[in-house]
């Protein structure tokens, strides 16, 4: 009981944090998927939708104020895609890539300039930012609600993704771009669904995530993207299942590694994480066997 | 064509000369803390170490995004080879003077600081160089990120001061140091480029799998640039952390590798002199030209600009950068080279066309 | 049409450059004297909030007292003021552009790090600095240019481990840095060399740039049965420590160094139940005039003025760095004074005999170019109304 007591609190900050990259790491995944692109503006994506929360809440009730967010963020995925990604279809991966880290250079740069600079503090949401007790930890409610709500959008996502017809045209154009193409599904509503769906995800992963940590910089969104496409890779790209039990595995050890005082690590643990499965098993837990297309 | 070749490269010798004079006669006649010679010295260590990563993106066709850490390796070990013995009590103040208890000379530190980069780039190509495109990129983005953590850990803070600065190491005071240790590493470059190692390297480029069956030893080959990209990077970051005159692993994050890759995507991937130019339009750009933007004094005749203010500066340059990676994705050069023969025949057409 | 826009590029970039060399052109055309005082501070990163305060305390100075007599002539003072971003590698372009400026002398910075970062780049360029609230000793040591009007991390270390001592009874404590921060790294190494002199034991630990995840730190300082909470960080992550002690009822008093001593700290901590003191120069209880009148009279100019309002972070409590900024303006005044000269080298050889008694007490400077001063101000959060309570004032024994 005494060990239990201890590590508690680190496995609840953990799991909390696992659900949160969980939702941030299905969009790197899907867009991965799809169009072999590492979306490096997706952790920025993040980090914009707490900022609209907190510049909105300032004249807007929460109820309002959220969901807006959420939809607005929403659209920026929609927008990125069709401004900095969809110009770049037929040229080289790096390009497109290239363009993805140019875009996150320039939504922080917006952040940087619409905050100034300092630290925003996000609204506190009642109800799931409460205080409450558990086994004698004290943590958030957010604490408790990430991974229920997590694991409700998943099955919600997976379902979108077996039986509409949307889905369908995801699973196709992931499996052969081309071919897809040839089938007649149109390419580009799928891709611009890809993106709203991924940045809607990101968009609750971020009010969950802020609800919990409320401090928001420019950077924040980073370090958090960065775990969550760690999290897509371990658990094979391409791969929703995948890439949320990758994203609970590397919160919780994240935390586990802070509690045991090797916090200068805490970060670099999770690429060591990342080389190691790239080094044993490229496709990670559950990725297909990758066809190497020539 | 051959004296073509050779008049090029005299022509480049030439304007490698005027330009050598024109920085010596700038410092004579402009006070030494001009904001051009801050921009010449970092622009010039930019552009080695964008021509570094060009060597591997651009001519090898290697993806890799671990140029910050090497950069970091350089940076760290010229610093703790060369701080005054007497100074180190003061700079390793709470690991009691470290346990490096002696000094080099600068150019022994330099090249050592190349070496350790490229020792560390061989044993870390040795698992990721296999990696496919964006799965290398990440690999090594992660390696950078994990050698910073190292570098921060205070439990070998006696060797690297933890994650405190590192300082009072011999600096440089003239711009043209930066320009001549740049120079002779990128006349380096390009004289490797030139060579059968160049052409294999570009042939892995174009296709590995072709290249693999003319014969071209992939792993080897990749290894080697890989290694030699980093020496670079590393003599790099030893004149980034004499230009600075301090030095802490916290800098060097995976935003300086973007900045970089921007340099080499803005100068053209696979040109050397695009990198060059790019560099010095970079930093003078980020750090000289379009600070007014930052400054909410600016009017514009009587009218008060109220959207200026600190951080527009790079909103501007964000979408700078965004309009040219969308709009001129070849960048200032393509994959061409400045030569003073091109522009000599292109003249010639042009008088042709125009007769 | 890539051609048109190539060409619209450039224009742009052309009109740049004439902006340049035109707001250059209007700074040269007016026909009083001049001389430029450099404002090195952060005014965005970690350090963003605290570094707009000191700058406010410096440009409410330089509003009171727009000019100085040197050697009979009057001359205006113009602040020139340039964003260190909190950042080391930042800081030394940020200095530089300083120095290209032609500043007489240099006021700042927030934060030791970028200081010690800037350091050298000024002496090189012969302009003296004066540090504000940059406490770390390698800020000075070995620099002849750098002087400063604050106290040192030792003595503030010291000060904090006796206070938790004494006043909690505390036997062990936890340290919390953030990781390539010279600021907090040296004052917890100050402290737990302190504090373990008494016979107290340290936990000490650091988290990396870019942290907002606090609660595993919080969990540790309970689970190792700490009995004070101490982390001298800055304060954009001390209101996410306030926000997961508070999540975590953490019972332990936090104690912090002069950065805390902010009304973000104040804000974090209203309503909540954690218990925080800090160490710091300068307390607004006091009853002399001069600092009555400089605690009035900055009230009613933040009133006046919408801008420094918000920088101050939207209310009226006054800040200790922001004192101290405009002591170090004063002092600054007083320097080019005894100088009777804009001439950084000039500057320099006077600046060991300069005195000044400001609002933050007496300034003078030692043999380092650091303050005499042996005594801060410790002061408590009244969690119940959200400002701050004089507790005592310390010195090291």
């Amino acid at each position: 009981m005494g060990f239990f007591q201890t590590n508690l609190p680190y496995l609840l900050a953990g799991i909390s944090t696992g659900g949160q990259y969980a939702l941030i790491a299905i969009g790197y995944t899907m867009v991965y998927g799809i169009l072999r692109l590492i979306n490096f503006a997706h952790g920025d994506v993040f980090m914009c939708a707490a900022l609209m929360v907190i510049y909105s809440a300032s004249f807007l009730p929460l109820y309002i104020s959220v969901p807006l967010a959420i939809i607005a963020t929403a659209l920026l995925g929609f927008a990125i895609e069709r401004v900095a990604y969809k110009p770049l279809r037929t040229a080289p991966r790096m390009s497109a890539m290239i363009s993805a880290i140019g875009m996150s250079y320039l939504l922080q740069n917006l952040a940087l300039y619409v905050t100034g600079g300092l630290t925003k503090y996000y609204p506190p949401i009642p109800y799931i930012s409460d205080s409450i007790e558990i086994f004698g930890a004290m943590t958030k409610r957010v604490t408790v609600i990430t991974p229920i709500v997590t694991v409700v959008l998943i099955f919600a996502l997976v379902s979108i993704i077996k039986y509409t017809k949307i889905g369908i045209a995801m699973r196709a154009v992931s499996r052969d771009f081309e071919t897809a193409q040839l089938m007649g599904v149109r390419i580009n509503s799928v891709i611009s669904a890809t993106f709203v769906i991924g940045s809607l995800l990101a968009a609750v992963g971020s009010t969950l995530f802020f609800s919990n940590y409320t401090g928001v910089t420019p950077t924040v969104g980073g370090m958090p993207g960065l775990k969550a496409f760690v999290a897509a890779v371990f658990g094979g790209i391409g791969s929703i299942p995948g890439a949320v039990i990758g994203a609970f595995i590397i919160g919780i050890c994240e935390n586990l590694i802070k509690g045991l005082g090797w916090t200068t690590f805490s970060d670099a643990f999770t690429f060591v994480l990342l080389i190691i499965v790239l080094m044993f098993m490229p496709t990670g837990l559950f990725g297909e066997k990758t066809i190497d297309r020539v | 064509m051959d004296s073509n070749k050779k008049r090029d490269l005299a022509a480049s010798v030439i304007l490698i000369a005027l330009l050598f004079l024109i920085i010596t006669v700038l410092e004579q006649l402009l006070p030494k803390t001009s904001m051009i010679f801050t921009v010449l010295k970092k622009g010039s260590i930019y552009a080695l170490v964008a021509v570094s990563m060009n060597l591997l993106n651009g001519f090898t066709g290697l993806f890799s995004l671990g140029q910050a850490g090497f950069m970091l390796l350089g940076a760290y070990t010229y610093g703790i080879l060369t701080i005054p013995v007497s100074a180190r009590a003061a700079v390793y103040q709470y690991y009691n003077g470290g346990i490096v208890q002696f000094a080099l000379p600068v150019f022994a530190a330099i090249l050592l600081a190349g070496v350790v980069a490229a020792f560390f780039a061989y044993l870390i190509g040795l698992p990721v160089l296999h990696l496919k495109s964006d799965y290398l990129a990440i690999a090594t983005l992660g390696f950078a990120e994990i050698i910073r953590a190292i570098f921060q850990w205070d439990k070998i803070g006696a060797l690297t001061n933890g994650s405190n600065l590192l300082r009072k190491f011999p600096i440089f005071h003239s711009t043209l140091f930066p320009f001549a240790v740049s120079a002779v590493c990128i006349g380096i470059i390009v004289l490797l480029i030139n060579s059968t190692y160049g052409r294999a390297f570009k042939a892995i480029r174009d296709d590995e799998v072709a290249a693999e069956a003319m014969g071209i030893n992939l792993a080897h080959h990749k290894r080697l640039a890989f290694t030699i990209s980093s020496f670079f990077a590393g003599i790099s970051g030893a004149l980034l952390a004499m230009f600075q005159t301090t030095v802490q692993a916290s800098q060097f994050k995976s935003a300086m590798t973007y900045e970089i890759l921007l340099i080499v995507v803005i100068g053209g991937v696979g040109s050397i002199t695009g990198s060059c130019i790019s560099s010095f339009l970079f930093v003078a750009c980020s750090e000289w030209w379009l600070r007014f933007l930052d400054n909410s004094d600016t009017f514009i005749g009587s009218i008060h600009l109220s959207m200026l203010r600190p951080g527009f500066r790079k909103v501007v340059f964000s979408v700078v950068i965004m309009a040219i990676v969308l709009l001129y994705q070849k960048g200032i050069m393509g994959d061409k080279e400045f030569s003073i023969s091109k522009i000599r025949e292109k003249l010639k057409k042009k008088k042709a066309e125009d007769e | 049409m890539k051609k048109n826009l190539f060409v619209m590029l450039v224009l742009f970039l052309a009109t740049a450059l004439i902006f340049v060399s035109c707001s250059k052109s209007s700074e040269s055309s007016s026909d009083a004297k001049v001389v430029k005082i450099g404002v090195y501070e952060p005014a965005s990163g970690d350090n963003g909030a605290g570094g707009k305060q000191e700058t406010l305390g410096v440009q409410y100075a330089n509003y009171l007292t727009p000019t100085v007599t040197i050697n009979g002539e009057e001359y205006k003072v113009e602040l020139v003021i340039v964003d260190n971003e909190s950042s080391n590698d930042k800081a030394v372009t940020a200095a530089s552009e300083l120095v290209s400026k032609g500043v007489s002398l240099v006021l700042g910075s927030y934060g030791s790090g970028v200081s010690i970062a800037g350091g050298d780049t000024f002496a090189n360029a012969e302009v003296p600095a004066i540090g504000i609230t940059c406490t770390n000793p390698q800020v000075t040591l070995g620099n002849d240019w750098y002087y400063r009007i604050c106290f040192l991390d030792p003595f503030q270390g010291t000060v904090l481990a006796n206070y938790a001592k004494d006043t909690f009874g505390a036997k062990k404590a936890y340290a919390l840095a953030k990781l390539g921060d010279d600021y907090s790294v040296g004052l917890c190494n100050y402290f737990k060399k302190a504090f373990e002199g008494l016979g107290g034991e340290v936990i000490y630990e650091t988290f990396p740039e870019g942290t907002s995840d606090f609660a595993a730190y919080v969990a540790n300082a309970k689970n190792n049965g700490c009995d004070v909470f101490y982390s001298p960080v800055s304060i954009e992550a001390a209101a996410l420590i306030i926000e997961q002690a508070n999540t975590q009822g953490l019972k332990m008093p936090i104690l912090a160094g002069d950065t805390w001593d902010s009304n973000v700290v104040l804000g974090a901590a209203k309503g909540t139940n954690v218990q925080i003191s800090v160490t710091t120069f300068f307390v607004e209880g006091s009853t002399d005039s001069q600092v009555t009148e400089f605690v009035d009279g900055f009230k009613s100019y933040l009133a006046s003025n919408s801008t420094a309002l918000t920088n101050n972070g939207g209310n009226d409590e006054i800040a200790a760095v922001t004192a101290m900024g405009f002591d170090a303006y004063y002092v600054a005044l007083e320097a080019l004074k005894a100088a009777g000269s804009t001439k950084g080298s000039d500057i320099q050889k006077i600046l060991p005999n300069v005195t000044y008694k400001g609002v933050s007490g007496d300034i003078a400077f030692d043999e380092n170019g650091d303050a005499i001063r042996d005594v801060a101000y410790v002061k408590k959060v009244d969690n119940a109304t959200g400002k701050w309570q004089f507790v005592s004032v310390q010195s090291v024994k």
